[in-house]
């Protein structure tokens, strides 16, 4: 064997390997999801006994949905999530747009400000929103869930990158046509943002969609609890375990944005791979 | 456009994001600060200043010490795993690998699914009777460990469902960046006879610098924050053996109703958040010089 055909050799055994080594890891990384994804379809008394031939069912979902108000939390976390989204999207865009392209005093050391979000999340200050929320008279409410994430920093950060990337010509081309400074907004900068707006919702409605921490503190009811919350007191040890459905009940609250990430997910990893957060 | 109007126009269109984030984020600080330095108020006790009396209590309690340790060792070691996992999944899939666009979602799948919701399964996953762990190792004699309520294996628990978690989400970030390295340079370095290993440490890695400031950076804010499955699966136990500083903040603010207390420790995690952003600004400004 001449070495060229070694040296082939080798790297076909080192690609196989690493694709060995690939696909292990990715079924490392499915495994929890194809457990929950089988015990939630099979009778609780095949929670983790194994076998081809236990009969399928349904009835796991049933009884997770009737356990606890879940039409009632998907609901609220709808609400929830819509509602940051919109006001996210409208608040960022202004402030971005005025960082991008405006020449103003103090709007360095505004933005530096704005950046500070970016490590301290609003999900550290636990305590002190609380009393501000307390004070406004909003706890217990789906709005005071939202409040203080209505202004991100990263959206901000996000949006004036973009907004910065796109050629001054379109906006005087625009102004020429007569365009004002939020027709420019509107007719320019968001149209060819799009992409960007994509990626950074479907990040935010991830995240909103997850969080748990602050909803736990500022709800107490079911008119206002989140799935998460709501899923935490259904699956919490003293309501007597029973796995089944308590894979069922984790799959269901999981399930749209897993649904929603299996359609969007070219578009989802292209965005981010073409916004270049990083 | 010019002068005043055009001030006046910014400041209009950046007032409502910077009223929210001031009244949720920066005013926030300033009153933790000083509510740290006074007591926590009672019905018949309203607060008084008490300098750095809550500093001093803290500095004694040996709860918040083992929180913090076991915050910087669930950050130590979850932070580097899942990094360096990040980048191997992001060269498997950024090759020519069969089945990448799988892998990819394999990978990426733990990012979208709720914390709350698969820290019930990896519960179930680390049961001593019956639990996968348990069966997956009896044949290798341990069986019957009680992974999450024994002291010396919990935190260890919780931080491998947080490697899970947050590998695939940093993967993200290294695909977009191995994918503006130009496929010259491959070509380049294979005719000077450099093997994939030289390659990866000579040119790949250090193109992937800033990409890893960044991705390190994010992670340790997250180690801080990242609590939810803590909550769901040891709720800081056994014996504070799974404490984190966010958890510990959550149970003496709203568990022991000790507000003063809390603010003292949620200046700490600040301060380190702090120190995280004076790293992050020095180590990029050490970059500038390679450019």
């Amino acid at each position: 064997m001449s070495a060229l055909g070694r040296g082939r050799g080798a790297a076909l055994a080192g690609e196989a390997l690493e694709t060995a080594a690939a696909w292990l890891l990715g079924v490392l990384w499915l495994l929890p999801l194809l457990f929950a994804i089988w015990t939630a379809f099979h009778p609780s008394a095949y929670v983790a006994h194994f076998s081809p031939f236990a009969p399928l069912t349904l009835q796991n979902f049933v009884a997770a949905w009737n356990a606890a108000p879940f039409a009632r939390y998907f609901l609220n976390t709808t609400m929830l999530v819509t509602g940051v989204l919109a006001a996210q999207f409208v608040l960022c865009t202004l402030a971005a747009f005025a960082f991008a392209r405006f020449e103003f005093r103090g709007r360095d050391t505004l933005f530096m400000l704005i950046l500070v979000q970016l490590m301290v999340a609003p999900d550290i200050l636990l305590l002190e929103n609380y009393l501000t929320i307390k004070a406004i008279g909003l706890v217990d409410t789906v709005p005071a869930i939202a409040l203080p994430y209505l202004a991100s920093a990263f959206g901000i950060f996000l949006l004036r990158q973009t907004f910065k990337a796109i050629p001054k010509d379109f906006e005087e081309a625009a102004r020429v046509e007569g365009c004002s400074t939020l027709g420019v907004l509107w007719r320019v900068y968001i149209p060819l943002g799009k992409p960007v707006y994509l990626a950074y919702g479907l990040v935010l409605v991830s995240f909103h969609w997850n969080n748990f921490v602050w909803p736990l503190i500022i709800t107490n009811s079911v008119e206002t609890r989140p799935l998460t919350v709501g899923l935490s007191i259904f699956a919490s040890p003293d309501q007597g375990i029973d796995w089944a459905i308590i894979c069922a009940a984790t799959l269901m609250t999981s399930g749209p944005l897993l649904v929603a990430f299996l359609l969007f997910q070219r578009q989802f990893v292209q965005s981010f791979l073409r916004t270049g957060i990083r | 456009m010019t002068g005043i109007r055009n001030t006046v126009h910014a400041w209009l269109l950046v007032l409502p994001a910077c009223v929210l984030l001031a009244t949720f984020t920066h005013i926030p600080i300033v009153t933790t600060f000083i509510q740290s330095l006074y007591s926590t108020a009672k019905p018949r006790r309203p607060a008084r200043f008490v300098g750095l009396e809550n500093y001093e209590a803290m500095l004694a309690d040996p709860i918040f010490w083992k929180s913090l340790w076991n915050n910087l060792i669930y950050a130590g070691v979850s932070v580097p795993i899942s990094v360096a996992l990040a980048i191997v999944m992001a060269l498997f899939v950024n090759g020519k690998l069969r089945g990448r666009g799988f892998l990819r979602l394999a990978y990426f799948t733990p990012t979208v699914l709720p914390m709350i919701a698969v820290a019930n399964i990896w519960l179930f996953f680390y049961n001593p009777q019956y639990g996968l762990v348990d069966q997956f190792l009896k044949p290798f004699g341990i069986s019957g460990v009680n992974w999450l309520g024994s002291q010396d294996t919990a935190l260890w628990c919780l931080i491998v469902v947080a490697i899970w978690k947050e590998a695939g989400f940093f993967m993200i970030f290294y695909l977009a960046a191995l994918q503006q390295i130009s496929p010259d340079l491959r070509e380049a370095a294979s005719i000077e006879g450099a093997g994939r290993w030289t390659f990866f440490w000579r040119v790949t890695f250090p193109l992937l610098m800033p990409t890893t400031l960044f991705v390190l950076v994010n992670a340790v804010i997250n180690a801080f924050r990242l609590v939810d499955h803590i909550f769901v699966m040891t709720a800081g136990g056994p014996d504070n053996a799974t404490s984190v500083l966010l958890f510990q903040i959550y149970i003496v603010g709203f568990k022991f109703f000790d507000q003063a207390y809390a603010a003292t420790l949620t200046i700490v995690l600040l301060a380190l958040l702090a120190l995280l952003a004076i790293g992050q600004f020095l180590l990029a400004d050490k970059r500038v010089h390679y450019q």
